[in-house]
């Protein structure tokens, strides 16, 4: 079983939260998926809509273990700070540690990134950086602590799917027994199975369920294509060749005679 | 006294972050705060006095991927 920061996890599949067109639709998306985990985020409460506080209930209906992120922080001292407040609000150590680098692409700034996961996991947060597939980032978010990696597969929200896969199976290979989560970028459920059939632990998608023209049904499709990727993982894939062969025996073909066999 | 919460100005006698949470009318809600951009914590907010410009944040859960 997908074990995060010692805390087993059932489900391969980690859900957002964000951009279901209602509260009902998210709940029903997350029942179907059967993500033990889901993503959250914190914004600025208004005094007068309290928005937060009404959410805040939806949350502890669902039922499920959250994982806070920092989305939007530009720098390792906003993502800190963010990260504070989540861990107080959610009552969890688990942190998605985002640090962003651009609007138009959303991409890691790994500088800030390392920076702040190595104050955070000194400071007893349980850190699952969001990442690009770079090695030399992964081992100095190793390094600084984290246990748990989270790659990029896309730029966020682009349902491009796996844009390098050999980077992200050369990340695979090179970190045999880390933890480790393809987050962002996926829009169809084949996208999450190639993850999962690489021997990714586990993968965490939003967009492509919540906006999804019906996300209840995505959910389960999304759900099938994790479990059926990591089936296969488990099952061991058979490599591709070059040249045909034969599955039907050959021995006892009919009408054979050894003057056709090229 | 002016203030910054959550970037919008905002003037008020409140000494301490905690008594501007109840001003604003989160006692009890599922908030969190920084000042100057440096997490508070809840209880903190009691003994942290509050100054001219200081910048408030408070926060509450939202949807998030």
């Amino acid at each position: 079983m997908l074990k995060l920061y010692g805390i087993e996890v059932s489900s391969r599949l980690l859900l957002g939260t964000a951009g279901y067109a209602s509260p009902d639709l998210l709940r029903q998306a997350a029942e179907a998926s059967g993500a033990e985990v889901v993503t959250v985020s914190l914004r600025r409460e208004s005094a007068r809509a309290k928005t937060g506080q009404g959410f805040w209930g939806l949350i502890e209906e669902l039922g499920r273990r959250v994982l806070p992120n920092t989305a939007g922080c530009r720098t390792a001292k906003e993502a800190i700070t963010t990260a504070q407040m989540a861990r107080e609000l959610f009552g969890t150590n688990w942190i998605k540690l985002e640090v962003i680098a651009n609007d138009d692409t959303l991409q890691p700034e790994v500088f800030g990134l390392v920076e702040a996961a190595a104050e955070l996991n000194a400071d007893g947060f349980d850190v699952l950086p969001y990442t690009t597939e770079d090695l030399s980032v992964a081992e100095r978010l190793v390094a600084a602590g984290c246990d748990v990696l989270m790659p990029w597969g896309s730029p966020i929200g682009s349902a491009q799917g796996l844009a390098n896969k050999s980077a992200l199976q050369t990340m695979r290979a090179y970190f045999p027994d880390t933890p480790l989560i393809v987050d962002a970028g996926l829009g169809a459920p084949s996208h999450a199975a190639e993850a999962m059939e690489m021997g990714y632990d586990a993968v965490l998608l939003n967009t492509a369920i919540a906006k999804a023209e019906n996300p209840v049904t995505m959910a389960r499709a999304f759900a099938r294509a994790v479990e059926g990727g990591r089936l296969a993982f488990e099952a061991g894939i058979v490599e591709p060749r070059d040249m045909a062969s034969p599955s039907t025996p050959v021995v006892g073909t009919p009408f054979f005679k050894i003057d056709n066999v090229s | 006294m002016q203030i910054l919460v959550n970037g919008e100005r905002f003037t008020t006698e409140a000494s301490s972050l905690d008594e501007l949470c109840g001003v604003l009318g989160f006692a009890g809600a599922r908030i969190a705060t920084a000042v100057n951009g440096c997490f508070v914590a809840t209880a903190a907010r009691a003994r942290t006095q509050l100054s001219e410009a200081d910048e408030i944040e408070i926060v509450a859960p939202r949807q998030g991927g």
